[in-house]
């Protein structure tokens, strides 16, 4: 009995020695685990956020609380069994102090419990699934992006006050991502008095809307339309193939048009009016910095997917100052992240609110052409928008998730 | 009525489409037994390269037509370096296939980045027919019209001349035909070659529609397996009739059961694995 | 050729008894993050080998193979979250569902040969990975199921982390492996090598080939399927990818790498292909142009598998 006690303690001794040691060797650096996909389908928008980071982390010179950062990779290939191997690698073997990154919700949600174990503060820039800070939150991840339905309850309002609209075709990829931004839409539009007329799931490896334009009315106010990347590039030609445009208002989700997609598209794309927490056209002093300097190294115009590892760096790094660079506590490090308060970020004010998510500005963009380039003029916009809207966060829970 | 029209026209394009796609596959299979996965990777490159080509001339014709070459120089290689190697082995040749599929894949997202983006749609073409409330848009009906002559100039070329009948009897019997003096090895690799460049066209012809993004090498590839597989491997007819019923039912489902969109498309080749195994119009 | 008995082919049993000592000792010894890749490699092994029992043995080159790996993984998340059944319950839930699942598979592909085989087992596997994506209200989708509670504490063992689940892991396969030797030592086994060898002559000595081939693709998949139910515990949720083309794939590789017909073989490849995806990937971001490029390496110089190196051993 007492032999055992003596090692225990010797066991114990020993951790804190190595513990200490630890926390205070000065070049010691900071170790920040790094995942998206970087290969297949998604790699553009995984690489973009990538991108976001590195601006930051150069502005910084890859130094935050007196200490040198050192930055680890790795491809998650969009494959939620590949991000959970890719995470147990960056905290078991590299020894991260924090994590960053995902892109896919199906990642997001597949990390979740493997963090919480571990606990390692994560943030997560651009997962937008609801539940994530929601019915099924956590303690250790931190979204500083988005919530799908975010910025379209601000954005249902607007169409039917401001636009008019009070029929509405919605077209949407069938997952997770698109329920949630048309369920959002639709709350607060019908609320309203608006009406959905019919709600079309397009699968998410659709590539001819021929045969689900065909069955869109000529006589609706308005289609909206929740696509990304390459799906949104196809529908908008083909909206204006079938000889929608011009007869039926457009508007959607903010990833429609997003910088991503928008260099891409042609004249065809002018006058959809999308809503998002972002757009590279935001006239501040931060974000013009921030695509001038975007734009000089990458050579394009910056998507979300760029700012949000912008700002989730930025974040990061604000967290990591407050503690004066001692991540090893990582309580300590997730309160900092908590309660880190960056300003001069591209999008605009953002605070956490106390589930872990951002409220932020939603911005309402209107597609232009200005100076030869499509870009997303901000024609109005709503301040201070939690994922919860208006409604109380309580009973706001007890409704199901927003689903088809 | 015009509902009718429309989705059926939509149903004749995707068919279109992947007749150009699923011809090539068939062929290939016909000739070499070759289950080739990279033939999505061949549609892949030649909107790929077409694009870098229309990009610098500004001419969508040259573009399509160094697509076609390229594409068919990558297959020829593939074929006498790589493929010819492991003939009658075609457990080998689809790993390789799958291989080069990966390679492919990582390769052109090396080389072009993984942004999305459409070709342009040729002036003369662009705009839709409105007749009567039917409103279809003209490059659509053109890349139909194409796919028709492409199928019939194929027939041709397989019914009525010296090499379609070499390329007969080695789908029938490569062994006797290779007894008969046709030089097996070649016609093989023009085969593949042939198929790939049909696979590219398939890319281009879609381009103005479907565009060029990262991933598309397996989008259409099951598609163009179902249709090869309701068909019959190695018809050229039976691309034909599983192109028009896969277009179809694919479209229909979309349109009337989205829900079960991708179970009308299987459907139908389950039926038809279960009654004829070798396809509609495939040997045993 | 046929007479002469290589004597080159030594190292394979010394190469098989370090590899043996390795998994058994080995693990309380090297980092968690080891522990879990032996874990994968362990669990996929088992995969690779009900693979090899139709590919290698049999001769049906299946292309659909992680279909049924995937189902039985998606009869675990659904049993265990959404149904909150109990660790036996889920498991066998899990492993009838993919068995159920080969037998009535099986009907539709047992007649079917060769390149044939390939092509309709990669439609299935195409029609499986649809139902798993589309068929929402049951699999979730795109994100899948997660929230799988861990192995040791849903089944009850005393002890908890990667270390228990991996014994565990390793002693399914253990079991899985003696199972299936003996399996191919049979007279059943004898029997499906000579249906590969040559079917004709198999049917006029009276054998039912079609019940043989029928048989081997439903025990195949009943291995598969337990390999799957591990992997459903291992990553603690199921999405769609488990079952996609480039699984089945992979899996494919791993056989072919390792040596069909060997059974030892694809527990090699398996451990070949985890091993360097994840050491690749950590050095350069075009690891699958390296991938594809040891498909096609795989092909040229080693098309019987490295356990066959060094002369020819297969069964």
């Amino acid at each position: 009995m007492k032999r055992s006690h003596t090692i225990l303690v010797a066991v114990a001794v020993t951790i804190a020695v190595t513990l200490v040691t630890a926390q205070t060797t000065p070049d010691n650096p900071i170790k920040i685990g790094f995942m998206v996909p970087l290969s297949g389908g998604s790699a553009q928008n995984g690489r973009d956020i990538l991108n976001g980071f590195l601006l930051y982390l150069d502005e910084i010179g890859y130094r935050a609380g007196g200490r040198k950062i050192q930055l680890i990779v790795e491809d998650d290939e969009a494959i939620p069994a590949v991000g959970l191997t890719k995470a147990r690698k960056l905290v078991e073997r590299d020894e991260v102090h924090v994590m960053a990154g995902v892109l896919l919700s199906s990642t997001g949600y597949a990390l979740a419990p493997y963090i919480e174990s571990m606990k390692i503060p994560m943030v997560y820039p651009v997962v937008s699934a609801d539940d994530l800070t929601q019915r099924r939150r956590g303690t250790w991840i931190v979204r500083t992006g988005w919530s799908g339905s975010q910025p379209n309850h601000a954005f249902g309002e607007y169409a039917y006050h401001r636009l008019g609209v009070r029929s509405v075709v919605t077209i949407a990829l069938d997952y997770a991502f698109g329920w949630e931004s048309v369920g959002g839409f639709e709350r607060t539009f019908r609320a309203e008095g608006g009406r959905i007329t019919q709600k079309i799931w397009v699968p998410v490896s659709v590539h001819d809307f021929a045969p689900y334009l065909a069955q869109i009315p000529r006589d609706v106010d308005a289609v909206y339309a929740l696509l990304l990347g390459r799906s949104a590039l196809q529908f908008m030609k083909q909206f204006q193939e079938f000889g929608l445009k011009g007869r039926v208002k457009l508007i959607g989700g903010g990833t429609t048009t997003d910088e991503h997609v928008l260099p891409f598209m042609g004249d065809e794309a002018i006058g959809a009016v999308t809503a998002l927490h972002y757009s590279a056209a935001l006239k501040t002093r931060a974000n013009e910095a921030f695509v001038q300097a975007y734009r000089a190294r990458f050579k394009k115009a910056p998507s979300y997917y760029s700012e949000s590892m912008y700002t989730g760096g930025k974040w990061l790094i604000a967290a990591i100052n407050a503690i004066n660079g001692r991540v090893e506590d990582r309580a300590a490090l997730l309160e900092a992240i908590r309660g880190a308060r960056p300003s001069d970020l591209p999008r605009g004010p953002v605070e956490l609110d106390a589930y872990g998510s951002p409220i932020e500005n939603v911005y309402i963009r209107r597609v232009e052409r200005v100076n030869g380039e499509l870009q997303n003029t901000v024609i109005d916009t709503f301040p201070k928008v939690s994922q919860f809207w208006k409604y109380p966060p309580a009973e706001y829970l007890r409704d199901p998730l927003y689903a088809r | 009525m015009t509902y009718f029209i429309i989705q059926s026209l939509n149903g004749l394009f995707s068919a279109a489409l992947l007749f150009l796609i699923a011809s090539g596959l068939t062929l290939a299979f016909g000739v070499m037994r070759i289950v080739n996965i990279a033939h999505g990777s061949f549609y892949m490159l030649g909107i790929y390269v077409a694009y870098t080509v229309t990009a610098r001339t500004h001419s969508l014709l040259l573009g399509t037509a160094v697509a076609l070459v390229v594409v068919a120089t990558v297959g020829l290689v593939m074929q006498r370096f790589f493929l010819r190697r492991f003939t009658s082995q075609p457990l080998a040749q689809m790993m390789m296939t799958m291989g080069f599929a990966l390679f492919f894949r990582d390769a052109a997202l090396m080389i072009w980045g993984g942004d999305p983006f459409t070709l342009a749609t040729p002036a003369v073409l662009s705009g839709s027919m409105d007749a009567g409330g039917i409103v279809f848009p003209w490059y659509r009906l053109f890349v139909i019209v194409v796919a028709a002559l492409v199928g019939v100039g194929l027939w041709l070329l397989n019914d009525r001349t010296l090499i379609g009948a070499r390329v007969r009897a080695t789908v029938d019997d490569p062994e006797m035909a290779a007894a008969t003096g046709i030089n097996v090895s070649r016609l093989s690799g023009g085969v593949f070659a042939a198929g790939a460049a049909l696979a590219a066209f398939g890319g281009v012809m879609g381009g103005p529609i479907l565009g060029g993004y990262a991933g598309m090498d397996f989008d259409l590839l099951p598609l163009a397996f179902v249709v090869v597989i309701i068909g019959g491997m190695g018809s050229l007819k039976g691309a034909l009739v599983g192109a028009i019923v896969v277009g179809m039912i694919d479209n229909y489902g979309k349109a009337l059961v989205p829900e079960l969109s991708y179970f009308t498309l299987f459907a139908p080749m389950i039926l038809v694995l279960a009654l004829k195994p070798t396809g509609l119009y495939g040997r045993a | 050729m046929a007479e002469r008995k290589p004597r080159r082919g030594t190292w394979r049993l010394p190469a098989l008894v370090t590899l043996g000592i390795f998994l058994i000792v080995g693990p309380p010894f090297v980092s968690p993050y080891w522990i879990g890749l032996l874990t994968q490699m362990v669990i996929l092994a088992i995969l690779a080998m009900s693979l090899d029992l139709l590919l290698g043995y049999t001769g049906l080159p299946s292309l659909g193979h992680a279909g049924f790996f995937g189902v039985a993984a998606y009869g675990v998340g659904i049993l265990s979250t959404t149904y909150h059944a109990s660790f036996w319950v889920s498991v066998a839930g899990g492993l009838l569902t993919g068995i159920v699942l080969a037998a009535l598979l099986g009907l539709i592909v047992s007649h079917v040969r060769d390149v044939y085989f390939l092509m309709i087992t990669l439609a299935l596997g195409m029609v499986l990975w649809g139902l798993s994506y589309r068929w929402i209200p049951m699999t979730g989708g795109d994100n899948g199921i997660s929230g799988i509670p861990r192995l040791e504490s849903h089944a009850g063992l005393p002890v908890t982390g990667p270390i228990p689940f991996y014994y565990v892991a390793l002693l399914v396969l253990a079991a899985c492996s003696v199972l299936m030797m003996r399996l191919v030592a049979s007279p059943f086994g004898l029997t499906l090598r000579g249906i590969r060898e040559n079917e004709r002559r198999m049917k006029s000595l009276g054998f039912n080939t079609w019940v043989h081939c029928y048989l081997s693709y439903v025990v195949s998949g009943a291995f598969a399927s337990v390999s799957g139910v591990m992997w459903a515990y291992y990553n603690g949720f199921v999405s769609p990818t488990y079952l996609d083309l480039t699984a089945s794939s992979e899996l494919f590789l791993m056989v072919t790498l390792g040596g069909p017909a060997t059974l030892a073989g694809p527990v090699f490849g398996a451990g070949a292909i985890v091993l360097l995806k994840n050491v690749m990937s950590a050095y350069t971001a075009r690891w699958l142009l390296v991938l594809g490029i040891v498909y096609i390496a795989t092909i040229m110089w080693a098309p019987q598998g490295l356990w066959n190196l060094g002369g020819r051993r297969s069964g």
